[in-house]
């Protein structure tokens, strides 16, 4: 006696280059909590952003069918009419608007466009009482913590008549407390007779609330399971199960003695100063070494590397930092650098480059000195260095006078990774260096990576992509929730035991 | 993975005249529109507007614009904006005054404190801006009320002149000429005796010579910068296009040079300006300082994490940004010979109009030192064209607005289609 709310079938979605869902199908039942569970990048977002129209009909292949009728939505709007409603993982609200304006922001309680206030504060009242938050509908979102924030999305949801609720990792930002009020309050909506999809990477949550659990890996369903066949070894197994191409160029690990050490290193976040995001983390690199930090979206890792590279994010930063054993300074970027640190960015186009200028002048700009004398640029001397460096990483374009925001992915992140070989540093943090990048550049990244370890510096590579990090790196920490809750050698490292690790740090967290 | 990974040996480029042309497009197409103008005007005033007496004239009342333009670019390529310039500009010319005329202070000195006075003032702004975060709109808003008002509370209604004549001669005074006069057509005489004026051709010999050495100069360094491009195995532009372009760049100086020796010869301020100007396409284009404006305009963040202190470099701009407009106002006073109430009221506009036609962005990261010098002239040599045809100042204002945005549209228009 299954009831099918929602069908997708053979969900087929393409970006240049790239096949990110390959026949998905996806079968929720009315009132269950279905979880989706995958690595970052599997597709689960991109699937979900398929269901609710922001992939409008036609930029996709495969059939929805939503109680019982085929879809076709041309973006949010219709996806919401039909009571579809999504709760993206970076909130949605207007911070300086109250809790009752965000809430029906764009479904206005208004007539001829007049807002009725003394209707939309008396349902948001009825509506807060629903998800249990009690606040004054007046109040600013930017005064309410993010749990609150997160209820006051769910209510926003709940005033659309919401049928089908989508949660994009809604315990990200959440303190364990938080969490587990949300989990009920779902529990809760499930008895009253609610469809909830749910995306979570923690599997103690999907344990707790899911009815059905689907994985997706590599934009393919693996399976759904039902509940009682759910366990810990089962997911992971699907969702990391892929083999191991040989998509990584071999090296010889050259390693020497100890070049960079972090001690006890804390971090708190920059706007919510009770919120610790670094718990005392410590590691150290040796000469010659490619060293992986993995760990889940939201574990701290970029957090960790960009408070180290001159305190460039975070509040109330203490820890100390040890370059060739001697305590360093990195207290700003300059002395950062000066200290013999490069930071190579996960976001390349907001932190990495000047998008409006050329090659030549973005390799320099982080060691203009080596171009110049007492403050005026040697024209030939810079032309020379962003040549050779052009040629070194292998970048692709016409000349080094290409605007940088014209080139590719890949030939992005080689401008990047020339501006801090440049520099000439001897400890490199790279940050998913090979994001967004298709898998010729991303060797090509991975051998300039082999070859810098060749040459005695120490590589930090931070990557989302567990095969990234078991093919490059010669040991690896695993960060989850601002700890560090594992080490492993290279050699027997696998990603059942990283997310093994991840996992237990998890269920000690939440015990 | 030996396609994946293997150079593609990219030739360095052969740059062909249509390469260089459209890299430069926007620089030339200033030049041109610039001589247009001219030529236009040329032509409605009866030539009027190349009359020697009339071109240092075009010259004296531009003189503080540009400038301030110099500074602003500096501002607006940071991705900032300046609106207290022109206040700045009023009140500092009214200490000025106060100081040679009521205090009888030495000229120099004065100047010195001036100047030294705007790099404070630009150093308060600064320090609001750079490091407390106030957007720089905001705080030169203010400005440009607090220094209004201290300009109308220092004079008290008043107006304060004439300047010691040392002073003057900043804006009224030309280069002696040294090398002596050469006369090229005898002018006839007049009934006592002495020379008729606007007959005959008198010329300032040691203004030629400068001329001619700056043009001297200029295709030496073009030369020598072409040679070491082609040394080091680049090569630069087509040789036929690298010289016609120097070749009409030599004559247009030239020709300006003649006219101003046929008058009174180099005026002092063109001097000065033209050494500030040599000093600020140096900065922009050669100095780790001026890139890294640049690299802030074009991404603050990036630039941060690369290593360079944004605030300190924001601060350093807007103390330039005060020394020069204290300089303008010292400019601006010694041309009226008096400092009053209204000195530098709506400067500022002028000086911004003059840079966003010049190209530079409002977003930040793009645009030229001669760009913003080259807008100037745009807008100077309109006001001084319609002044003497006789166009209304009403028209006339509606017809530099219709410019400066027709300037800009078609800029973005050329950036879409690139």
């Amino acid at each position: 006696m299954s009831d099918t709310i929602l069908e997708m079938r053979d969900i087929t979605k393409t970006f240049p280059g790239v096949k990110a869902l390959s026949n998905v199908n996806l079968n929720v039942e009315r009132g269950e909590i279905h979880a989706i569970v995958g690595e970052n990048g599997a597709g689960k977002s991109t699937l979900m952003k398929v269901l609710s129209g922001v992939y409008p009909f036609g930029s996709y292949s495969g059939d929805i069918q939503f109680e019982g009728k085929e879809c076709r939505f041309n973006g949010i709007h219709d996806s919401e009419k039909l009571g579809i409603v999504i709760i993206h993982q970076e909130l949605a609200l207007v911070p300086m608007l109250s809790i009752a304006e965000n809430m029906f922001l764009g479904n206005e309680q208004a007539r001829l466009g007049i807002i009725d206030w003394d209707v939309a504060r008396r349902r948001a009242k009825e509506l807060l009482r629903k998800v249990g938050l009690r606040e004054d509908p007046d109040t600013l979102i930017t005064n309410i913590g993010t749990g609150k924030q997160q209820l006051v999305e769910i209510a926003k949801a709940l005033a659309k008549d919401v049928k089908l609720l989508i949660l994009d990792e809604p315990t990200a930002s959440l303190s364990e407390k938080d969490s587990q009020a949300l989990l009920d309050l779902l529990l809760e909506f499930k008895k009253q007779g609610m469809t909830a999809i749910l995306i979570s990477h923690k599997l103690n949550e999907v344990k707790k609330v899911a009815d059905r659990v689907t994985v997706i890996r590599d934009g393919q369903t693996i399976e759904t399971m039902d509940r009682e066949d759910v366990t810990e070894d089962r997911i992971i197994t699907s969702m990391v199960g892929r083999t191991m191409e040989d998509r990584y160029p071999s090296r010889e690990p050259k390693i020497g003695e100890t070049i960079f050490e972090v001690k006890d290193w804390s971090v708190y976040h920059p706007l919510h100063p009770d919120r610790q995001i670094i718990k005392g983390i410590n590691l150290h690199l040796k000469k010659g070494e490619v060293v992986g930090i993995a760990g889940l979206m939201g574990a701290g890792r970029t957090e960790f590397a960009m408070s180290v590279f001159g305190r460039a994010y975070g509040a109330n930063v203490t820890g100390e930092v040890y370059v060739h054993g001697k305590r360093a300074d990195t207290a700003t970027v300059g002395k950062a650098v000066a200290a013999g640190l490069a930071y190579a960015t996960e976001d390349r186009k907001t932190y990495g480059l000047n998008l409006i200028d050329h090659i030549k002048h973005n390799v320099t700009i982080a060691n203009l000195p080596g171009v110049s004398r007492s403050g005026v640029i040697d024209d030939m001397g810079e032309l020379k260095v962003a040549n050779e460096y052009r040629k070194k990483t292998n970048i692709r374009s016409s000349s080094v006078y290409q605007i940088t925001g014209n080139l590719s992915g890949g030939n992005q992140q080689k401008v990047v990774l020339s501006k801090w070989l440049f520099a000439n540093p001897d400890v490199l943090i790279l940050d998913e260096p090979t994001r967004g990048i298709d898998v010729g550049a991303k060797y090509e990244i991975y051998a300039i990576i082999n070859k810098l370890a060749g040459e005695g510096k120490g590589i930090l590579v931070i990557s989302s992509e567990m095969p990234e990090l078991l093919g490059i790196c010669d040991r690896i920490y695993v960060l989850n929730e601002g700890r560090i809750v594992g080490e492993l050698a290279g050699h027997e490292a696998s990603q059942e035991k990283i997310m093994r690790a991840i996992v237990r740090g998890e269920e000690k967290a939440a015990s | 993975m030996s396609t994946e990974t293997s150079a593609s040996p990219v030739s360095a480029a052969k740059a062909t005249v249509q390469d260089a042309v459209r890299e430069n497009l926007r620089e030339y197409g200033l030049v041109i529109a610039l001589i247009a103008i001219m030529v236009f005007f040329w032509y409605m005033t009866n030539g009027v507007l190349f009359y020697p007496v009339n071109l240092t004239n075009v010259v004296l009342q531009n003189s503080y614009i540009v400038v301030m333009a110099l500074g602003m670019l500096l501002v607006i390529v940071a991705g900032h904006i300046d609106l207290s310039v022109g206040a700045v500009a009023g009140f500092i010319g009214a200490v000025a005054a106060i100081l040679m005329v009521d205090y009888d202070m030495n000229p120099l000195l004065a100047g010195f404190l001036c100047i030294a006075l705007g790099a404070v003032i630009g150093g308060v702004q600064g320090y609001f801006i750079a490091y407390m975060k106030i957007p720089s709109f905001i705080v030169t808003l203010a400005g440009m009320l607090v220094f209004k008002g201290l300009l109308l509370n220092v004079l008290s209604g008043r107006s304060v002149g004439p300047f010691p004549p040392l002073f003057q001669l900043l804006s009224a005074g030309f280069i002696p000429d040294v090398i002596g006069p050469l006369t090229l057509v005898a002018p006839t005489l007049n009934a006592s005796g002495g020379p008729t004026p606007g007959t005959g051709i008198v010329l300032h010999s040691t203004t030629l010579v400068i001329g001619i050495l700056i043009v001297v100069a200029m295709l030496y360094l073009a030369v020598k910068s072409r040679r070491s491009r082609e040394s080091h195995g680049y090569e630069a532009e087509p040789f036929v296009f690298f010289v016609m372009k120097n070749l009409v760049i030599s004559a247009i100086i030239l020709f300006l040079m003649y006219k101003f020796a046929s008058f009174r010869g180099l005026p002092n301020v063109l001097v000065v300006m033209g050494v500030l100007i040599a000093l600020f396409v140096f900065i922009t284009k050669r100095m780790t300082f001026g890139r890294r404006i640049y690299a802030i305009g074009g991404n603050v963040k990036a630039a941060a994490l690369s290593g360079i202190n944004t605030e300190r470099l924001t601060f350093h701009i807007f103390v330039i940004m005060g020394m020069l407009a204290a300089l303008a106002g010292l400019i601006y006073s010694a041309r009226l010979n008096m400092a009053t109430p209204k000195a530098g009221a709506g400067l500022e506009l002028d000086v911004i109009a003059a840079v966003f036609v010049g190209g530079a962005s409002a977003l930040g990261g793009v645009g030229q030192v001669t760009g913003a010098v080259i807008g100037a002239f745009i807008m100077g040599v309109m006001n001084n064209g319609m002044g003497i045809m006789g166009i209304n100042i009403d028209w006339q204002q509606v017809i530099k607005g219709l410019v400066l945005l027709g300037a800009v549209a078609f800029d973005l228009y050329n950036k879409k289609k690139a």
